[in-house]
């Protein structure tokens, strides 16, 4: 591509957006730091804490990772990576999870 | 159509004539080049593979272990199982004749990432010397999975060095397989849609999908299992806490999938000679090439059938039970397409062809196999027995080299501009038929009969099958020697071939050269028809409109 | 995929022009995305290689709750919040770096990368101290790794060689062996994390080079893709991190 035209194919945002996005991560940090404070129960806290750091990883995936204004490409890429993971997660856990409800003592 | 005609010989430029020297090979960035220098590297580990499976089958011949001792016996399977798997059949086609014809078959001057193809050839190679020294120094007698605890409490030899070996040449497939989805996305000639692209590509597509997806959680658990041993930590020891089931669900989340690295590979390549030698474009294409990312996406969801014999939940291998047999659809919708495809063709009987049938008949033998292992109740009585190892190789052996050799006998012309005798490759096809079945199909009636895997002595009473295997394996091991030599032969003596020696449709025979320009097209081909277009033999398959304007940047070879 | 028509027009208007464009591209544009979708591959590849160290890290937190829990409680949460907050930061001038560069400010970009280097340093130096308090208390897990201190910090009784955990009672042996587990794999997570931090770091101070040369000889076109796909690369471990701060120093369950 020619050079004369190279800003319009940027995804260079205007200043104040990047740190707009940096103040919400940062009141996410101080909220996460404070529920963990909280004496929740270990399912909750779990859900808690995993909630607030999939918020900040998704803010900074769209944002900072420019995935909000890429292809869809970059969308199914992005996605395929966490969706595996979740395959790998729900599996392991199905075994592990379901291990002692076996009719037989000291499986 | 718009191209030169094809001139031989050594006049024009092409990828092996352009530079002669033998740092120009090491340091090459064309695809074309690092898929030789793959195919070099895969026949030697191929070779040493091969030797410890001739020791193998040459204990086994008596029922005494009066060969080796059961310790060097332990080692030499595991020798067998590393080489075979991690360095030869993981990358045997994907890096050596994906990189070769991908991108020409894409209309592409070279992959998306040459240097990154680069450098995974030297992770491979690398891992392979690793891996070589660890085996023959001391040895290893884990088997190739590296089960905790064999690999970790009770570990002898150079477990450590095998292991940074397999994690080299893990990185070396995910850099194959990232470089292969960003071609396939990214560098197709205008005109070249999905569902225009040949099916081989579909199969690399979903090949580099499971490597990108499986690799790194095999490399991450090698890592641990190093760690550990280094470390003196107890992720995977129960004394210490730790669970070594854990570590057989990592593996296998990797090592299941990778089953489909090795064969899905060679299910495109199957397509391609059934294609051009039936001369019919292939029965249902838009189901072959799905089936082929079913595959590669179910083949994930069933690694817990593997373990249902080591204490895993039996809630969880219902399921993975279940989901096993899912798999087997899209792998039957392959095979009843490609009969189709045959059945409705005109049949030429060269070597390839004779190849991709007999890969037909084993690999539905190996599959359907793989039935009995993925219900629950047989498993039990199957499992660690020779019936598992009669039918992974008739799906490894029986497929995924089947294939490899029609690849070979298919795209040798295009690659070293010389024929071969046909003749002979049809009896080496025919003799590596025959010797297979020998050897692998008394197995499944050894391990039906109950005879365990990874012994070196047996009872009396399984003698005669057992040498009937030992038998049939050295008529296997001259069937592919035969070829080894008639190919070398040909480099020499071989009638030089023309540019599309098979009357096949498709970019790499119809536009490029044989012996491929450097750069494979002179000029970018704008594709106009779809692949396998036989019923059409007037209308090329790309156009070349306006000329292409001078380099400006570049290397300037433009030959 | 590149279409007949923008090729042809593309190719008839600017020939191959840009000196960046590598020989197998037909353009600029063409390039840049096979690198963008190259660089999220590698990401997505990363991320199942330490997802694999996640899941071992969950299966064994469900099975041993409470002692991983109380061996989670020895954690710092303040150098753990710090070290969130300095990532966070240095994503930010990463991303302030990437947009310098895309406008060909190249000053501005090589001002942003040192910022980024001197976070990303920070992040390192507290690491360092954070494992030397480890290493004196014993915590590191090898030969002489001793549970004493996690005991200790939890107020937990021990007789008879029995650890009293509240809901249950473990074995000493048990008790050691499994906390051992937890600071094995607070170990392997958090050293193969600083280990691409330090990789990072040395990205970093290429490109900063680079970036101060550009600026030296006014360049007036630089290629902004490198400076784009690594910040891809450090947001990545950013991410990392914020799934690690929670997972290691925050969840100590009841
Ligand atoms: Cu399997």
């Amino acid at each position: 591509m020619a050079a004369h035209s190279h800003e319009e194919h940027t995804h260079a945002q205007r200043v104040s957006f990047y740190a707009k996005t940096l103040w919400v991560l940062m009141v996410l940090l101080v909220v996460t730091v404070w529920a963990g404070f909280l004496k929740l129960p270990d399912w909750l806290g779990i859900a808690v804490a995993l909630t607030i750091a999939v918020t900040k990883a998704t803010i900074v995936i769209m944002n900072f990772m420019h995935v909000r204004f890429s292809s869809k490409l970059a969308w199914l890429f992005a996605g395929a990576g966490f969706f595996w993971l979740i395959i790998m997660f729900a599996f392991a856990f199905a075994d592990y999870a379901s291990r002692h409800w076996e009719p037989v003592q000291g499986w | 159509m718009a191209t030169i005609t094809a001139q031989t010989g050594t006049e024009r430029i092409n990828y092996l004539n352009v530079r002669t020297t033998v740092a120009s090979w090491l340091l090459t960035l064309d695809h074309k080049r690092i898929g030789i220098l793959y195919l070099l590297g895969i026949t030697l580990f191929f070779f040493l593979g091969s030797l410890a499976a001739a020791a193998i089958r040459l204990e086994l011949a008596t029922p005494k272990g009066d060969l080796m001792t059961s310790d060097t016996y332990n080692k030499m399977f595991t020798i067998h199982g590393v080489l075979m798997i991690f360095f030869f059949l993981i990358p045997s086609i994907p890096a050596s004749f994906g990189n070769f014809v991908l991108p020409m078959m894409i209309g592409a001057r070279d992959v998306a990432f040459p240097r990154l193809n680069l450098l995974s050839w030297y992770f491979y190679m690398i891992g392979g010397v690793l891996a070589t020294i660890a085996l023959l120094k001391g040895g290893i007698d884990t088997g190739w999975t590296f089960y905790t605890p064999y690999s970790s409490a009770f570990a002898k030899g150079e477990v450590s060095l095998a292991i940074v070996g397999v994690f080299l040449v893990g990185f070396s497939s995910i850099f194959t397989g990232i470089n292969f989805l960003v071609t396939i996305h990214k560098m197709r000639a205008p005109g070249m849609t999905w569902f225009r692209l040949p099916l081989f590509v579909w199969a690399m597509y979903a090949t580099s999908l499971i490597q990108v997806l499986g690799t790194p959680v095999v490399a991450i658990t090698l890592l641990l299992v190093a760690v550990e041993r280094t470390f003196g930590i107890g992720i995977f020891d129960p004394n210490r806490g730790g669970d070594p089931i854990l570590f057989q669900h990592l593996f296998w989340f990797y090592s299941h999938p990778a089953v489909y690295i090795m064969i899905l590979p060679g299910m495109g390549v199957i397509s391609e000679v059934i294609a051009t030698f039936s001369r019919r474009r292939v029965f249902g294409y838009h189901f072959v090439a799905f089936s082929s990312l079913a595959i590669a996406i179910i083949g994930f969801l069933v690694w817990g059938h593997h373990m249902f014999s080591t204490g895993q939940s039996i809630y969880a291998g219902i399921v993975f039970s279940f989901l096993t047999f899912l798999v087997a659809i899209p792998s039957a919708i392959k095979t009843f397409n490609w009969m189709a495809t045959i059945w409705k063709g005109r049949v030429h009987w060269e070597a390839p062809m004779i190849y991709a049938l007999g890969f037909l008949g084993l690999f539905v033998i190996g599959g359907l196999t793989g039935l009995h292992l993925a219900s629950l109740a047989t498993n039990v009585h199957l499992t660690d027995t020779y019936f598992v190892v009669a039918h992974f190789h008739y799906v490894m052996v029986g497929g995924a080299i089947m294939a490899y050799m029609a690849a070979l006998h298919y795209w040798w012309p295009k690659m070293t501009g010389r024929m071969y005798p046909q003749s002979w490759a049809k009896l080496a096809a025919l003799m590596v038929f025959v010797g297979f079945n020998l050897t692998f199909f008394p197995q499944f009636i050894l391990g039906y009969m109950g005879m365990p895997r990874r012994y070196h002595s047996y009872p009396e009473e399984w003698w005669a099958l057992n040498l009937l295997s030992s038998a049939g394996a050295s008529i296997l091991g001259l069937g592919y020697l035969l070829p080894a030599i008639y190919l070398v032969w040909s480099l020499k003596y071989g009638r030089i071939a023309e540019k599309n020696p098979w009357g096949a449709r498709g970019l790499e025979w119809e536009v490029v050269d044989t012996l491929p320009h450097p750069h494979n097209f002179e000029r970018t081909p704008i594709v106009t028809r779809p692949a396998y277009d036989y019923a059409h033999p007037e209308e090329p398959t790309a156009i070349f409109p306006a000329p292409r304007p001078a380099y400006v940047g570049g290397g300037g070879k433009d030959g | 995929m590149v279409s007949v028509r923008e090729a042809e027009l593309h190719l008839i208007e600017h020939g191959r022009e840009v000196p960046h464009l590598g020989e197998q591209y037909e353009t600029i544009e063409q390039q840049n995305d096979a690198y963008t979708i190259g660089m999220w591959a590698f990401i997505v590849q990363e991320v199942l290689f330490f997802g694999g160290l996640f899941a071992s890290y969950a299966v064994y937190r469900f099975k041993y709750l409470y002692e991983f829990v109380a061996a989670h409680h020895t954690l710092s949460v303040v150098f753990g919040a710090l070290n969130t907050f300095v990532l966070l930061v240095s994503s930010y001038t990463m991303a302030r770096a990437v947009r310098a560069a895309m406008l060909q400010q190249h000053k501005t970009q090589f001002k942003y990368l040192l910022w980024t280097i001197f976070f990303a340093s920070i992040f390192m130096v507290n690491k360092y101290f954070e494992y030397s308090s480890k290493y004196h208390h014993q915590l590191i897990p090898n030969q002489s790794y001793s549970a004493e201190e996690v005991i200790h910090h939890n107020h937990l009784k021990v007789d008879n060689g029995m650890v009293d955990l509240g809901k249950r009672k473990v074995s000493l042996e048990e008790f050691t062996g499994r906390t051992k587990l937890f600071f094995s794999f607070y170990f392997i997570m958090t050293g193969l994390h600083g280990l691409h931090v330090l990789v990072g770091i040395i990205i970093l101070a290429i490109l900063a080079v680079r970036a101060y040369s550009d600026h030296i000889r006014r360049v007036p076109h630089a290629d902004y893709m490198p400076v784009e796909m690594v910040g891809l690369y450090w947001h990545f471990v950013d991410i990392v991190w914020i799934f690690l701060f929670p997972l290691l120093y925050l969840m100590g369950g009841q």
